[in-house]
């Protein structure tokens, strides 16, 4: 189970609040794990990664356990403490002015 | 009694303005989709309570948004806009080939027959249909692969196809207008298209009559004469009146031929409105005195509208899709500054009143008139 907190706009288009938490089948990567997201919430669909490109927004970041994850791959597994729960993946809107 | 409902799009949100006949007094409500930018909310005239918005975000891109219920409550719908094929390049500010990227749509044009079917004019440029609600989105791709769009440049604002004009008396006619590119038009519904732009003269061009190139800011039509066609270009008011297979300048006794919104009397065709603006680098009115212009006569003879504007001290920018005008008798004339005050006129210019004044900067306006 892998927990993760969305930004408070894409919580806004979600309608949800708070965590979320989903299982993932097989390696828990980004690109698992932001497929999960999609799904269930279709709304988010292009606003964490390009439609077209399948490439992380530009001002869209991963941090978990005091780390910036959004450089590394998206098949590339997640940290073991995000993977078993234990920290949640944070999705950050990065500090961009407006 | 009849009502008006003004949907204001702004940097950090909508904003649906409400007044009864008179336009008197008003109800605000928003804003909504707060902290993202709003780049057009309209309606469609087939179902008035059917309304689309273009919701955008440096962050987190592209959302379109859909109310049934004339903008009380709003789910998004399809946000993939996804080029036809392989989509080549166009000239990037250096003059280097660059490909074709989605940045976000600038205008939504509802069909007047279906609530169902909209077009999305959208940065880079290029045009977008959904017939199904805004579930799913086409490109119109011949407007790209006519031939000249290779060649097309961004404007300073990006490479946007921003005004969409929808011929009310032939459904196979439309017309666009593009950022840097200039003004086109399809007469057999958005498959093939061809470049209108002979009579525009571009200082900014090597070639100052290219067929392709001019900054095009906005289009307006009257609907009883969907031939005739105006023009607020870069610099310069133009007017057709042969589907833009010809313009001619009618810029006349302006004091200054720049800025952004064209439109026109929803009851006269033959009366146009501009914003003046200083010039292409000096984005304000001339001397801090916001002026709408009136021309009767279409075009050459204009006349300042000045009642209840802001006559010193006023350096607020009108942008291009930030006007528009309502059916009632008399005319309603609205526009949103980039200061956030929406000016609103129940006598067709004549006098006008701020409805808002603390708006975040206007992008769009819009006007319903409802039963």
């Amino acid at each position: 189970m892998i927990r993760v907190v969305l930004p408070a706009h894409l919580r806004t288009l979600a309608r949800v609040e708070g965590e979320q938490r989903f299982e993932i089948a097989g390696t828990a990567s980004l690109g698992a794990l932001i497929d999960a997201i999609e799904a269930r919430y279709p709304m988010l669909r292009g606003t964490i990664r390009d439609q077209a490109t399948g490439k992380r927004r530009a001002f869209v970041r991963f941090f978990a356990c005091e780390r910036d994850l959004s450089h590394q791959p998206h098949d590339a597994p997640l940290p073991d403490a995000v993977a078993t729960g234990a920290e949640p993946l944070l999705v950050v809107g990065a500090m961009a002015g407006g | 009694m009849s009502r008006v409902r003004v949907l204001v799009g702004t940097r950090k949100g909508a904003f649906v303005l409400s007044s009864d006949g008179k336009r008197e007094t008003w109800d605000v409500s928003g804003p909504h989709f707060a902290g993202w930018e709003i780049y057009h909310v309209k309606g469609s005239p087939a179902d008035p309570n059917r309304l689309y918005a273009s919701q955008t975000s440096g962050w987190f891109g592209q959302v379109i948004q859909r109310s049934d219920d004339g903008g009380a409550t709003w789910n998004p719908v399809g946000n993939t806009f996804a080029y036809d094929g392989i989509p080549g390049t166009h000239q990037w500010y250096d003059g280097t080939p660059h490909p074709w990227e989605f940045a976000r749509v600038w205008h939504l044009e509802p069909s007047p027959a279906d609530p169902d079917t909209v077009f999305a004019g959208v940065e880079d440029a290029a045009l977008f249909k959904t017939t199904d609600g805004g579930a799913s989105w086409n490109e119109l791709s011949g407007l790209r692969r006519h031939g000249s769009g290779p060649h097309w440049q961004p404007g300073a604002g990006g490479m946007c196809l921003h005004t969409i004009l929808l011929d009310p008396k032939d459904p196979e006619r439309m017309f666009v207008a593009i950022s840097a590119a200039g003004a086109f038009r399809s007469d057999d519904a958005g498959a093939t298209w061809k470049p209108i732009n002979k009579g525009l003269r571009s200082a900014q061009l090597p070639d100052e009559d290219a067929e392709v190139g001019h900054c095009v800011h906005n289009l307006a039509m009257h609907p009883s004469r969907p031939s005739t066609l105006f023009m607020q270009k870069h610099w310069d008011v133009m007017r057709s009146d042969d589907a833009g297979e010809n313009w001619r300048e009618i810029s006349g006794n302006l004091p200054t031929d720049f800025g952004f919104p064209i439109d026109v009397h929803a009851h006269e065709p033959e009366t146009v409105y501009v914003v003046p603006i200083k010039s292409d680098s000096e984005h304000f009115p001339l001397d801090g005195k916001l002026q709408v212009y009136r021309s009767r006569t279409g075009g050459d003879e204009w006349e300042a509208l000045t009642k209840g504007l802001p006559q010193q001290n006023c350096y607020v920018n009108v942008l291009r899709d930030a006007m528009a005008v309502d059916t009632l008798d008399a005319c309603g004339i609205y526009f949103g500054t980039t200061g956030g005050q929406v000016y609103a006129s129940n006598d067709a210019g004549d006098s006008w009143n701020a409805i808002v004044r603390d708006l975040p900067p206007v992008l769009s306006v819009e006007v319903q008139t409802l039963p």
